[in-house]
């Protein structure tokens, strides 16, 4: 109302009231272009993922006309490759590795990853945030194959040194390299939500006398809980899928053991391994890249749902 | 090697009313080496409530800040001069600024209460200390000074997020009684709030300073002259190349300050003609 007043007294024009209908310039053309290019990316994206879906089920239900659910999911030799008799699908040790070298992963990650977090969010002056904070995220850009050569070459030979018996491909070292890699995911997502908490909470807790040690564990730690669990998720998930660590440093035996210093084999190196072997495509061992696959894909997908269903129910929402 | 702390235990309450709890000699508080608030030399009583008034920036919050070691938390913070509470230095080296909160609490501008249950709201400064006794009794007495009691006795157990800005701000203070503080600094604790929530707190207060020792800083004026004994009157001097700092310009009691105050400064502050 207002403006149609002021529009009105406005000289020059008049007693006429402003046009205010759409006018077609080269403008508006470019909006709409804009506008259709921006959802041509979002529905590309949904296709991709859905493609990758169809794919991965319609492959992996060529492989469950040939080898039983019972045998896949409840056997303990895995030996697709093998020729004749001994060929076997069981999957389990397959699993089995996955989540014992992410155990470890995180044994290792967990700790490390939070104290650093905390250190970084509440303890750290800005100087050394500054310096800090991006020297751990570039651990997060070194790519993978670093790490397992790292594994393999230098840590594996270092663990024998100081007295431990390992094979030169085994479980322990790629597993403890495997919570190196996810360490700075885990600091650095840890330590965002930390610093989301806000100031007037650690004011708060001070105010009545708490220690900053108390203010850390009793208010800023349980105030971030939801972000700090997404950070969990976030490096479980990597360290689930994770595949050239493994595949470099644990070796290609699939060893359902609790024994670490042999060779550990988790699904996505497997993946990896028969990918580049010599396996016709069509034929069933080549369809349990898809069967593994579509396992792979259901646990990290669960984990997710879990994670969001955890953070939903935590999250504290601040004005 | 266990530190040595200096006893900072408080007298006996309502004995000689008229003892000094705080004594502040040419205090000055700096940012980064810039001075924000200079010159401030008072004392103040025990039982009463003090009031801080003053235009923005005049370095009324900064220095109430300093009263607790709450500048500690900002790390170009420094303060020079004299603060004493109950004749200890504040800021001599071996003082404990968690053993000085624990004495001096603090409620702020905004309410603040913790994510949790009203409950834990309360237990949660008992328990930090190690207070000893029957923590249901600690937090029903808190909430009954906090003049809450009754609003929230059947819902101890819901998120303090769910109640209204007024009660989370009556919650603060409740939280602040049960570490039983000997003196309690207010931040604008009304400057969030509706007019009928901002006379509660009001009431609250002057139900408390039979007990407790109140500094409360304002921007409402009406506020100042309703609840405090004494005034502090703050004022920004501009220096040269815009540089701001506050100064105390005038202290006394509150009728003196609204009615018959020394300095022109304030008495055109307190009359509205700036600020």
């Amino acid at each position: 109302m207002d403006g149609g007043q002021e529009l009105a007294a406005r000289p020059g024009t008049g007693s006429a009231p402003p046009s205010l209908t759409r006018v077609r310039t080269r403008r508006s053309a470019g909006e709409q272009a804009i506008k259709v290019l921006l959802a041509g990316a979002a529905v590309l994206s949904v296709l991709t993922t859905t493609g990758i879906v169809v794919t991965l089920i319609t492959e992996s239900s060529k492989f469950f006309g040939e080898v039983p659910f019972r045998d896949f999911f409840f056997g303990t030799d895995w030996a697709p490759l093998a020729g004749g008799a001994s060929q076997s699908f069981g999957v389990a040790p397959l699993i089995w590795s996955t989540l014992y070298l992410t155990l470890i992963a995180l044994i290792v990650a967990v700790p490390l990853g939070l104290g650093v977090g905390v250190y970084l969010a509440e303890y750290a002056s800005p100087r050394v945030r500054k310096i800090f904070k991006p020297i751990v995220e570039l651990l997060a850009g070194i790519p993978t194959i670093v790490f397992g050569y790292f594994a393999l070459t230098f840590f594996t030979p270092l663990l024998k040194d100081v007295g431990i018996n390992l094979e030169v491909f085994n479980g322990l070292s790629g597993g403890i390299i495997l919570g190196i890699l996810v360490l700075p995911t885990i600091a650095s997502v840890s330590e965002d939500a930390m610093s989301a908490v806000p100031q007037s909470l650690r004011e708060g807790a001070f105010g009545l006398g708490a220690a900053k040690w108390q203010v850390v564990v009793r208010v800023v730690f349980p105030a971030a809980l939801s972000g700090i669990v997404a950070a969990l998720v976030l490096g479980a998930s990597r360290a689930i899928g994770e595949t050239v660590v493994i595949l470099v440093a644990s070796g290609n035996n699939p060893n359902l053991t609790f024994d670490l210093s042999v060779a550990h084999q988790n699904m996505a190196a497997f993946i990896a391994n028969v990918a580049r072997a010599d396996v016709s495509a069509g034929s069933v061992a080549y369809a349990t890249i898809f069967a593994v696959g579509t396992t792979l894909f259901a646990m990290t997908f669960l984990l997710n749902l879990i994670a969001i269903r955890f953070v939903r129910k935590y999250r504290q929402v601040y004005e | 090697m266990p530190k040595v702390r200096p006893a900072l235990d408080a007298p006996e309450r309502r004995e000689g009313a008229q003892a000094a709890i705080f004594s502040l000699k040419d205090v000055q508080v700096a940012y980064g080496g810039v001075p924000a608030v200079e010159n401030v030399t008072f004392e103040l009583v025990k039982n009463e409530i003090t009031a801080f008034i003053g235009p923005s920036g005049c370095g009324k919050s900064t220095l109430l800040r300093c009263l607790n070691r709450m500048n500690d938390l900002i790390p170009s913070a420094s303060v020079s001069g004299q603060v004493l509470y109950h004749d200890q230095d504040l800021y001599a080296p071996d003082i404990d600024p968690v053993q000085v909160r624990k004495r001096i609490g603090m409620v702020f501008q905004k309410p603040n209460p913790f994510p949790k249950s009203i409950y834990e709201n309360i237990a949660f400064g008992p328990r930090v200390l190690g207070m000893k006794g029957d923590m249901d009794e600690i937090v029903e007495s808190a909430l009954r000074k906090g003049a809450l009691w009754d609003e929230v006795k059947d819902r101890l157990k819901t998120n303090a997020f769910g109640m209204s800005g007024g009660q989370q701000q009556r919650l603060c203070i409740a939280r602040t009684m049960a570490v039983e503080p000997d003196v309690i600094l207010m931040d604008e604790p009304c400057s969030a709030l509706d007019p009928i929530s901002t006379g509660a707190i009001e009431e609250l207060m002057l139900e408390l300073k039979r007990n407790y020792s109140i500094v409360i800083v304002t921007h409402n004026m009406q506020q100042a002259a309703r609840v405090s004994d004494r005034t502090a009157f703050y004022n920004v001097d501009k220096l040269e190349e815009g540089k701001r700092v506050g100064k105390l310009v005038e202290f006394a009691p509150t009728e003196k300050i609204f009615t018959a105050p020394d300095d022109k400064r304030t008495e055109e502050y307190v009359t509205g003609k700036f600020g």
